[in-house]
């Protein structure tokens, strides 16, 4: 993430940047925001969407070897005809559900994180008026939160992986559970990059980078995060019903 | 055109608009030489970094396409320091040679390359978006490219550079195991890498416009990266995923690509109820879309340089856009035309037929443009408008082979001989290389502030042109003779292809003309690095072109625009332009240069 203090970093040296830029949308001019803040989320905004393309496309590969092979048979050499082998592995349901109720409140807990950056911004523009309280910073403990159950889910996936091993379902057992590990640990090794996304996020708020630089950050690790989500319940579907 | 002239103008003044504060270039210009040279965050050092790497690699590619040709007509031929190449080594040759030349030549310079050189300073903007990114992809490259010469050194892999399983997937099978998978390791960084770039590019194109910059004003060069990242967005992470399928196939105990019941040197396998073609599918529809990553941006290039030296405007740019599109969005639809052979319906074969040979439409749309672009213009013949010719000349010469093999009866007699070595190095291997070399030969000026020698150039080009023909030509006809690829030696005691030993005279043909033909790349290599320290002092403008790269000093500071960016009042293409007295209109010429 040293890309994100490079070039975003508080030293004013990214606003103002290109104002009234050619082709895409004009300067809004924030009433909240510094000067270049809505261009600098748009190109984060833009690069998370581009990212998460390229990430669909790998399990959108990977969806179609599955289907293909769920449905395949090969072909006999002795009886001359096609032996449809695929042997679906028994998910061990109620954890990954477990599981997938965790990582949906760490995306409410994550949510809670941006909208309380957000009331402050809002707010620290109006101390002046009576009645007018600057928000507090909460943002650094839900976003703890977050990485938590972010944490809890991985450990979960650890044991549905451990409760398989358990029935004796290993990586090369028969190609259902190849696919129930590659699909599961592809996707936690993608989760595992939004931790550490996350993990500087929280890092950046400690450390004190700039309120709108901390928004930024929290939004583009937030779309990627519960990107994260809607991938895991698309993995357990396929897995559950795609057998 | 018209709609570009027509767009509202939104300043009609000069070059520079200092109100803009220019701001993207977040780091200053750095001074160690390890900054600047080595982990540099400067697209520009690192354009020519994967400028060098893509040479390096090319090199490496031509040197063990002579040895191939050594193999095939003088077997007996002892090379000094490996001996006489026996005919796995012959796999292994061109395994790497294959892999060298499509990821590390013709994915890396024209995009990566040249694109991360002068993306950023033709849509004017003073870097990639993500500098540090940009740096990390690079190195990723790089790392993938060591790892890639690891196998060359070590064991080579004999798979090919499509490595299809079952040979790929079995350690046994093929004739040591480290190649393979370090081949496999070297294209899942590659991979990375190209995801990284590929993010960089499209976020650049679409957010770092300078004023004025609208998408239709872009050259056609920046259409062309753009729509090359599109693919290599949604095209390396399709390989990507197979490619680790494989790996666990290889070293997990896994089955993907491995079907039951193989017994490898009297070894019964435990591997079963895998699918060989899965890969074959996986691999093509990231193999397909890597030919257009190879072309498009060489068909920019042409473009850009074939409207300049005509002193015209491109024939057509909107179609030419268009055309650009459609070629990337078929290229995701006929994979399936690699895999004639693997026994598919005849319905899907008709499927992705159809769709192959509509292929034909967006690439005649280029091809028609880029004749009308050239039609009664006052045509400059300088090297890099040369090898842009010779581009189109190989393209056309390439392209129709294609509708031949994109048609299942056809392709089932011609698949895996001569003839598709023929059609796809004509138009994605050569091709690809005169866009590379156009685009050194015009863009070095900039580069490197010095102009490259004219007679070398030409002497490159024409050595180059007609030995190119005289490699593939022949090889169409030997295709069509029943040649097959892939094979180390034809001519053997009881042999299948004794028949084809009348072909050995041709064959000789092929190799002494590869031979000269890569001794010819010799001149091209002196005249880059005479011309680095002893080239004429190139003018900020030599070509007079309109683009912003030729309106900053050559070679350009730091930060392209000195701090002044840009604003663009005219499309990318206005020569000749009525009434204005210069045949030319610069991009950042006032609006009122002409009337519209």
């Amino acid at each position: 993430m040293g890309t994100l203090r490079q070039s975003v970093g508080g030293s004013g040296r990214g606003d103002n940047f290109r104002e009234g830029g050619g082709g895409g949308e004009r300067y809004r001019p924030g009433r909240y925001e510094p000067a270049g803040y809505y261009e600098r989320l748009r190109r984060y905004r833009l690069a998370v969407a581009v990212l998460l393309l390229s990430v669909i496309m790998i399990f959108v590969a990977l969806t179609s070897a599955y289907i293909v092979r769920a449905g395949m048979g090969t072909y006999d050499t002795v009886t001359h005809s096609y032996v449809y082998d695929w042997k679906p592995v028994q998910l061990p349901n109620e954890l990954l559900l477990l599981n997938t109720l965790v990582l949906v409140l760490s995306s409410g807990t994550l949510e809670m994180a941006r909208r309380n950056l957000n009331a402050r911004a809002v707010t620290a523009g109006l101390t002046g008026l009576p009645g007018v309280a600057v928000e507090p910073e909460r943002s650094a403990p839900w976003l703890g939160i977050t990485l938590v159950l972010g944490m809890a889910f991985l450990a979960g996936q650890f044991l549905a992986w451990r409760e398989l091993r358990s029935q004796g379902m290993f990586l090369a057992t028969n190609p259902s559970s190849s696919f129930f590990y590659v699909l599961t640990g592809a996707h936690a090794a993608h989760l595992i990059g939004g931790l550490v996304a996350l993990f500087y996020a929280a890092f950046a708020t400690v450390f004190g980078k700039s309120l709108a630089t901390r928004r930024i950050v929290v939004d583009a690790a937030g779309w990627y995060w519960h990107f994260m989500g809607a991938l895991w319940i698309y993995i357990f579907a396929l897995l559950h019903f795609g057998k | 055109m018209g709609n570009v002239q027509n767009t509202p103008h939104r300043a009609d003044v000069g070059v520079v608009d200092s109100s803009v504060q220019h701001a993207a270039h977040a780091h200053a210009a750095p001074t160690g030489f390890i900054r600047k040279y080595i982990f540099s965050l400067d697209h520009k050092v690192i354009g020519l970094q994967y400028y060098f790497l893509a040479l390096a690699s090319v090199f490496t590619g031509l040197i063990l396409s002579v040895l191939m040709r050594i193999h095939l007509v003088w077997p007996e031929w002892a090379i000094p320091g490996i001996g006489i190449i026996k005919d796995e080594q012959y796999l292994g040759l061109l395994t790497l040679h294959g892999t060298f030349m499509v990821f590390f030549v013709l994915t890396t310079a024209p995009q990566s390359g040249f694109g991360n050189y002068f993306l950023p300073i033709q849509i004017g903007a003073a870097d990639m978006a993500f500098p540090v990114l940009n740096m990390l992809s690079f190195w990723t490259t790089f790392a993938a490219f060591i790892v890639m010469l690891g196998a060359f050194f070590t064991v080579m892999p004999i798979a090919g550079w499509t490595s299809y399983p079952t040979l790929s997937a079995l350690p046994n099978a093929g004739s040591l195991p480290w190649g393979q998978d370090l081949w496999l390791l070297s294209i899942a960084l590659f991979c990375a890498a190209s995801l990284m770039g590929a993010l960089n590019f499209i976020t650049t194109t679409l957010d770092l416009r300078c004023k004025g910059m609208s998408l239709w004003r872009m050259p056609l060069t920046c259409w062309t990266w753009f729509v090359t990242a599109i693919l290599g967005l949604l095209a390396f992470g399709v390989l990507l995923s197979g490619g680790l399928l494989l790996l666990l196939d290889r070293n997990a105990g896994t089955s993907f690509f491995v079907p039951g019941g193989l017994v490898v040197n009297g070894v019964q396998q435990r591997h079963e109820g895998g699918s060989p073609l899965l890969w074959q599918h996986l691999f093509w529809f990231f193999g397909h879309p890597e030919v257009y990553i190879a072309i498009l941006p060489g068909m920019g290039v042409a473009s850009q340089l074939l409207s300049t030296f005509s002193r015209k405007p491109i024939f057509g740019y909107r179609a030419m856009v268009f055309a650009v599109m459609a070629i990337g969005l078929l290229g995701f639809m006929v994979w399936g035309h690699h895999m004639f052979m693997s026994g598919m319906s005849p319905y899907t074969a008709f499927a992705f037929s159809l769709m192959t040979m509509a292929i034909g439409v967006p690439s005649a749309i280029k091809t028609f443009n880029w004749l009308g672009t050239m039609w009664r213009g006052k045509i400059r013949f300088y090297t890099p408008m040369l090898f842009a010719i010779g581009f189109v000349s190989l393209f056309v010469s390439g392209g129709l082979s294609g509708p031949f093999l994109a048609q299942p009866t056809l392709d089932i007699p011609l698949h895996d001989t001569f003839f598709v070595v023929a059609h796809f190095h004509l138009i994605m291997g050569v091709a690809a290389i005169f866009g590379i070399f156009a685009a050194t030969y015009y863009w070095f000026p900039k580069m490197f502030g010095r102009m490259m020698s004219e007679s070398l150039g030409r002497l490159h080009f024409w050595f180059t042109f007609v030995g190119t023909y005289a490699i593939f030509m022949p090889m169409h006809y030997e295709g069509m003779a029943g040649r097959p690829r892939r094979y180390g030696s034809m001519v053997v005691a009881g042999g299948l292809f004794n028949r084809l030993a009348a072909l050995m005279p041709l064959e000789k043909f092929i190799s002494i003309a590869a031979f000269v033909t890569a001794a010819a790349q010799l001149i091209f290599v002196i005249n880059l690095f005479w011309s680095m320290k002893k080239g004429e002092k190139a003018p900020v403008n030599p070509w007079e072109a309109t683009t912003l790269e030729w309106t900053i000093p050559s070679p350009p500071p730091h930060d392209n625009f000195a701090g002044n960016t840009p604003v663009v009042n005219h499309g990318p293409y206005e020569y000749s332009v009525p009434g204005v007295e210069r045949d030319y209109v610069m991009q950042t010429d006032p609006a009122s240069v002409h009337a519209h």
